[in-house]
């Protein structure tokens, strides 16, 4: 289970001054700064534009463009459940349906206690062991409800 | 000797329960009190049969699978270690048809090898296309490549000798080469399998195109969904500076090449090569107007060779044994071998690489042997989101570029993703739409407006409102779609789309004949 930052200004500039030197540093600093904060902070986006030479405006629209960082914190675990062909054509839409039913949350949404977010992901690379989910970082494929209902009561944890 | 277990460490031996085997034979190994080296392989890509091990005897190497911890004990009751007999043996692997029946060239090393092993590599083959390169030099390098027919892997299938040529002949004070590991297409693992099985093959192949493009510098885009990629390319490429396959005077030489690892963010269309490079470069994933072509103006402006992980991990089998013998594979303009990764709703599943020209059938019949589910198979997807479904009518069409274009499909990344006939073909095409308006990178309108409209329109038919107008829409929205996008996302997605509406017009309330069936 991941545990992460309260946010500090400082902090970001460390982390944002590690990469400023790299070329195209734009994805390196904010994937450091989700895996420090479990999101890209608000405050940390113009900072970002300044140590990048860009607009704010230009900083919103890096951030935003990519499906992986979050603007605020995820639940205590994160399911992600591949949503892609292969998957489906083994029973991905049910496992689905059933995870929200179970969750009682939408995609993209973490649970009222917050120990549970809930992410659709278009392939894991898993295709050829489908339906295939990733909870907290580690892998799982042959997914059936049963498996599933293991891995949603892990994902319910504290 | 002590006894050895090779154990697949694949992402998807991992998610099929590798990780508790591996705890499970260490307990066993320490109660036992015995003393036994395991070896950490990829995947010999027989996924029904993962987690897979191996155990190595005087006869060679048995396999077992697919094991469960659980199984773990009882293995070694009956006899493990000495490859004896348990309902989980699956004798020697190279034997079992799947694995028989392929040319693996590319895929050579994947399974066997200790995949962080820089001895290992060597002692199978490896660093003897990158030792010829060096001597060779970049024209003729470049030469064996053109020669080999080596054709674009990611799914463009442009010729990668060519590509290199235009690089290397282009001045500029930095080049670069740019390995596409933004392996999006559902239904492919090839890249994934390769980068985590055998991560030297591709560094190799890397130095290989920087020795002929006289690049010294080249990033790895990997998607952020492989992170034991990641992980294990990450860690190759340190042992791999300190072995000299990378850094200044590679292997001795007077070349230098160095690599390094970028992540990319979640967003499909940075697969598109353009897209790609602007998401190097730290800006949004936005495909570009082409030309000017990357290996005149690509990341950073510097020229780019710009090859996907398969193109670039074959290239150092085809300096070492020559592009003769890698041509010598195939047919017509598809030459050498193609990892094909069977997907889905299939019995045997997993890497299949073989000469172009085997047929849809055999693979998904034959080869994978029918569905999972032991249902009759209604729809094959090849090609990933972007490609056309196949009805069984078109079996027999051979996997190669040329003929699967000539079907209005197209054979991608290698992706066959089987279906069986519980499938709605309209909530495929229904998907193929929704998945492209989320992943447009929004340049092109027909792309980023008609995929919203397309989910729309379709939604119409299926509910039978005004069937026959909102056919004729769709129709024109594909068309424009088709014509009017920058790239392959918003161009192609009609390919999944009319190829549903063509072959299964039943599951939009269509009779076979054409007639459109009111609601």
């Amino acid at each position: 289970m991941p545990s992460f930052e309260d946010w500090s200004a400082p902090r970001a500039a460390d982390i944002i001054a590690a990469h400023t030197h790299r070329q195209g540093a734009a994805l390196p600093i904010l994937h450091a700064l989700q895996e420090a904060f479990g999101h890209v902070p608000h405050d940390a986006v113009p900072m970002v534009a300044l140590a990048l030479n860009l607009s704010r405006a230009e900083m919103h629209g890096i951030v935003t463009f990519y499906h992986d960082f979050r603007d605020t914190k995820p639940g205590s675990h994160v399911l992600k459940l591949c949503r892609a062909e292969a998957c489906q054509s083994m029973g991905a839409d049910t496992l689905a349906a059933q995870a929200r039913q179970h969750l009682q949350i939408d995609w993209h949404e973490t649970t009222g206690d917050g120990r549970t977010t809930l992410e659709p992901v278009f392939c894991l690379g898993l295709c050829a062991c489908a339906p295939a989910a990733m909870l907290d970082g580690k892998v799982h494929g042959g997914l059936d409800e049963k498996r599933l209902a293991a891995l949603l009561a892990q994902a319910r944890q504290p | 000797m002590t006894p050895r277990i090779f154990i697949s460490r694949d992402a998807g031996a991992l998610a099929l329960g590798a990780d508790e085997v591996e705890r499970a034979i260490i307990a066993a190994e320490q109660h036992r009190g015995l003393k036994i080296e395991i070896v950490r392989t990829g995947s010999r890509g027989l996924f029904w049969l993962e987690p897979m091990i191996e155990v190595a005897t005087p006869e060679g190497r048995i396999a077992y699978g697919p094991v469960q911890a659980s199984d773990v004990e009882a293995l070694f009751d009956a006899g493990l270690l000495d490859g004896g007999p348990h309902a989980l043996r699956l004798g020697k692997p190279e034997e079992i048809p799947f694995l028989k029946r392929q040319t693996r060239l590319t895929f050579a090393r994947c399974g066997i090898v200790d995949r962080l092993s820089p001895q290992d590599y060597r002692a199978h083959g490896g660093f003897v296309g990158l030792e010829k390169a060096i001597s060779l030099g970049p024209t003729a390098t470049i030469e064996e490549v053109v020669n080999s027919g080596l054709r674009g892997r990611g799914g463009a299938g442009f010729p990668t000798g060519i590509k290199w040529r235009t690089t290397a002949q282009a001045s500029a004070a930095q080049k670069y080469i740019v390995c596409n590991a933004d392996e999006g297409d559902s239904g492919t693992f090839a890249d994934r399998m390769i980068m985590e099985g055998d991560p030297f093959v591709l560094i190799e192949g890397m130095a290989i195109a920087g020795i002929a493009a006289g690049a010294t510098k080249g990033f790895v885009y990997i998607r952020s969904e492989y992170p034991h990629a990641i992980e294990i390319l990450g860690r190759a490429i340190v042992i791999a500076r300190r072995e000299k396959l990378l850094g200044a005077n590679i292997l001795g030489s007077a070349y230098d090449f160095d690599m390094e690892i970028r992540v990319g963010a979640g967003a499909y269309v940075c697969g598109e090569e353009t897209a790609l490079l602007d998401s190097l470069e730290g800006k949004r994933g936005v495909v570009r107007a082409k030309p000017p072509l990357p290996a005149h103006k690509g990341a950073f402006g510097m020229p780019t060779v710009v090859n996907n992980v398969i193109s670039l991990a074959t290239v150092p089998i085809i300096l070492a044994e020559g592009a003769a013998a890698y041509r010598d594979f195939g047919l017509g303009r598809s030459r050498g071998t193609m990892p094909i990764q069977l997907a889905g709703n299939l019995k045997y599943r997993g890497l299949f690489e073989a000469a172009f020209g085997v047929t849809l059938g055999e693979l998904v019949d034959d080869i994978g042997g029918g569905t999972a589910t032991g249902r009759p198979i209604r729809a094959v997807q090849v090609g990933g989101p972007l490609g056309s479904y196949f009805p069984r009518a078109l079996f027999d069409t051979p996997f190669d570029y040329e003929a699967f274009t000539a079907k209005n499909g197209l054979i991608g990344h290698g992706g066959v993703v089987v279906f069986d006939d519980t499938v709605d073909m309209a909530k495929q095409a229904r998907f193929a739409m929704e998945f492209c308006s989320i992943e447009s990178c929004g340049k092109c309108t027909p792309c980023r407006i008609g995929s919203t409209r397309g989910v729309e329109v379709i939604d119409k038919i299926v509910r039978g409102d005004r069937r026959p107008e909102n056919l004729a829409l769709l129709t024109e929205l594909c068309e424009t779609m088709k014509l009017g996008s920058l790239c392959a996302l918003g161009g192609f997605v009609p390919y999944p789309v009319t190829s549903a509406l063509t072959h299964f017009p039943e599951d939009f309330g269509i009779a076979r004949s054409g007639a459109v069936v009111a609601a």
